[in-house]
């Protein structure tokens, strides 16, 4: 095995992962687990490898088969790539860990079907990162969509319905996103970003160019449910399995928003974005406060934990996709943290809700009564993940919402600013609520003996160390942002 | 007026691709027939597929199946060939088409298990009840 191309093994394992899961799985489902895992490990210590070699030596660019860009398939890997590799495949391998239980427990003998997907989605996660093919983009798309369709539909009552839902509003946006690309091809004849990249300054014919811009960009909010947007996510995450969830959460709309800062900066530049039209920026700022503002409100009439926590996610979005259009170096450091960040957070929220979800069935506020009492380790641990999500020190999310917060003032946006602190202001409220409902309401007829009984072992570990790493991450962000965020930032920032 | 008949017809391509693209639209979001919708999505995602081939036309044009020996001695006129790549693209964009309507048809298949209808509406009443 050499060392040059380390990236495509982190690439290549999970895919070749999922056959295997799903051949040997169909023998004895005791293969699955230790697949999954170790197939997972590997590509987690190799994208760790990776972003130490992207960091000592600078980014370099791969060509699939030999074929050299602007004809074949280029793999572009940057400290932005890099760090996306390790965050998406650490985030699915504690994931993974507690996805096992949970699937085990929801979809009795289907583990190997449900890896297999799984596996995919991760591959076409880790691909979507590396490829610097606007064309192979769309096929990785489509890809990690496919799959996620799959898992939700494996969800009981009416997961199938969202599953559909999702496909509908999903195949809109790729395709949305083909027709992008596809008018970039007629005006520039090449598929390759750096190539798009380097011809468009020479092509005259601004509106086919502006007009390319749109598609893509409402292709990919579609995709990652900017919050006009959003109809499919709420019902898709809450009532797939799990499982699904758990990986789907934290990663498919983080991707999606590394993707827009791809195609807005790698592909088009950012003289073209905000300097010819600086209207088209603070609208889509106005548009991310909305989406702040609504989505939290929204949060707030939920009854479900798992359902407050989709919104929560669509607010979510809406911070980064404002961060990243405020056109400035600390809004743009703040989203790409933001990025880390907030997969982080959701990977320990969702992670505590797995637990409580496989001790208790549900997550409806009603059976959370005492759960303080019942699970202390995981609520715990979830409290963690909502000071971060509320953004209170020393926990991760204070620090990214801190940049964002700055970059806002910079720019003037104060409609953003407010949005956030708004938003801040009802996540507090809405997890003091749970923690209220959990912690001070006594259940009647258990008082006094409230038994304790957590959910194993194998979903406690990995949901601690995400909380912890919650607080390793907050103290160590100065460091994370001047050693990697710094040089993953946009030319130009 | 004049002038617009002109441009349609100058690129009449594009115009049935955006007629095509609306209908198909239309489906998806108008109709409350589940399998109407995923025809409408299959509709949008051919229209694309048009798009893409009709600006690989070229009028005159070879098919691009070149003699190697040939090509080294004299070299390539790529105005004399038709352009392959959009055609190749949309191989791609087929096969992924087939595939997000074959998960499709699969998990309409177990909404219709589940609810015994495919109308939006008629599952919309159940799930109220």
């Amino acid at each position: 095995m050499s060392t040059s191309n380390l990236h495509m093994y982190v690439l290549a394992v999970p895919l070749l992962t999922a056959f295997f899961v799903n051949l040997l799985g169909r023998i004895s489902r005791r293969w699955v687990a230790p697949l999954v895992l170790g197939a997972l490990t590997f590509a987690s210590l190799a994208s760790l490898c990776v972003l130490g070699k992207v960091l000592r030596h600078g980014s370099f660019s791969y060509t699939v088969g030999n074929w050299q860009p602007p004809y074949g398939i280029e793999l572009l890997l940057d400290p932005l790539s890099a760090l996306m590799l390790v965050l998406i495949s650490v985030v699915a391998l504690f994931a993974s860990i507690s996805a096992i239980q949970s699937v085990r427990q929801e979809l009795p003998g289907q583990e190997h079907l449900f890896f297999t997907l799984y596996l995919i989605l991760i591959a076409g996660l880790l691909g979507l990162v590396l490829t610097a093919d606007a064309f192979n983009l769309y096929v990785l798309l489509e890809i990690t969509s496919i799959t996620t369709y799959g898992l939700i539909a494996m969800g009981k009552g009416r997961a199938p319905l969202a599953s559909f839902n999702y496909i509908i509003m999903g195949s809109i946006g790729a395709c949305f996103y083909l027709l992008g690309v596809g008018y970039l091809y007629l005006m520039t004849g090449s598929l390759n970003m750096a190539d798009i990249a380097g011809i468009l300054p020479t092509v005259d014919g601004t509106a086919a160019v502006a007009t390319a811009l749109a598609f893509i960009l409402v292709g990919l909010w579609i995709k990652m449910a900017f919050f006009p947007l959003h109809g499919w996510l709420p019902n898709a995450y809450s009532l797939a399995p799990t499982g699904a969830g758990l990986l789907a959460a934290p990663l498919m709309t983080k991707v999606s928003i590394y993707l827009m800062v791809r195609v807005m900066f790698w592909l088009f530049s950012s003289d073209f974005l905000f300097l010819q039209n600086p209207l088209v920026s603070t609208l889509v700022v106005w548009a991310a406060a909305i989406a702040i503002v609504s989505a939290s409100c929204l949060a707030l009439a939920q009854r479900d934990l798992k359902r407050m926590l989709t919104y929560i996610i669509v607010a979510e979005v809406g911070y980064m996709v404002g961060g990243i259009w405020l056109a400035n170096s600390a809004g743009m450091t703040g989203a790409i943290l933001h990025i880390v960040n907030d997969a982080l957070m959701t990977l320990c929220l969702f992670l505590a809700v797995a637990a409580i979800v496989y001790k208790l069935g549900s997550g409806e506020f009603d059976k959370l009564q005492g759960i303080y009492r019942r699970m202390p380790v995981t609520m715990a641990a979830f409290t963690v993940g909502a000071f971060s999500m509320i953004g209170i020190p020393p926990t991760a999310g204070f620090f990214s919402k801190w940049y964002l917060i700055q970059g806002g003032i910079e720019a003037g946006h104060w409609q953003y600013v407010i949005a956030l602190l708004f938003s801040s202001l009802v996540n507090a409220v809405l997890f003091f609520r749970i923690i209220e409902i959990g912690y001070f309401f006594k259940d009647g007829e258990q008082h006094g003996h409230e038994k304790k009984e957590e959910a194993p072992l194998l979903m406690q570990a990995p949901l601690l160390i995400s909380a912890v790493a919650l607080i390793v991450v907050g103290l160590g962000s100065g460091p994370l942002v001047e050693s990697i965020i710094k040089l993953a930032l946009p030319a130009g920032f | 007026m004049e002038q617009f008949l002109a441009l349609i017809i100058a690129k009449y391509n594009y115009w049935l691709y955006v007629v095509l693209m609306m209908i198909g639209f239309y489906a998806m979001i108008g109709k409350r027939n589940l399998v109407k919708k995923l025809i409408g999505m299959n509709i949008f995602q051919t229209a694309i597929i048009l798009l893409f081939v009709s600006a690989g036309v070229k009028h005159g044009g070879k098919i691009p199946i070149l003699d190697k020996y040939e090509v080294l001695k004299h070299g390539v006129d790529a105005t004399q060939i038709v352009n392959p790549l959009p055609h190749v693209l949309m191989l791609t964009a087929i096969v992924v088409s087939v595939s997000v309507t074959g998960v499709a048809l699969a998990v309409l298949l177990r909404i219709y298990r589940e609810y015994g209808t495919l109308e939006e509406d008629e599952i919309l009443e159940k799930l109220g009840k």
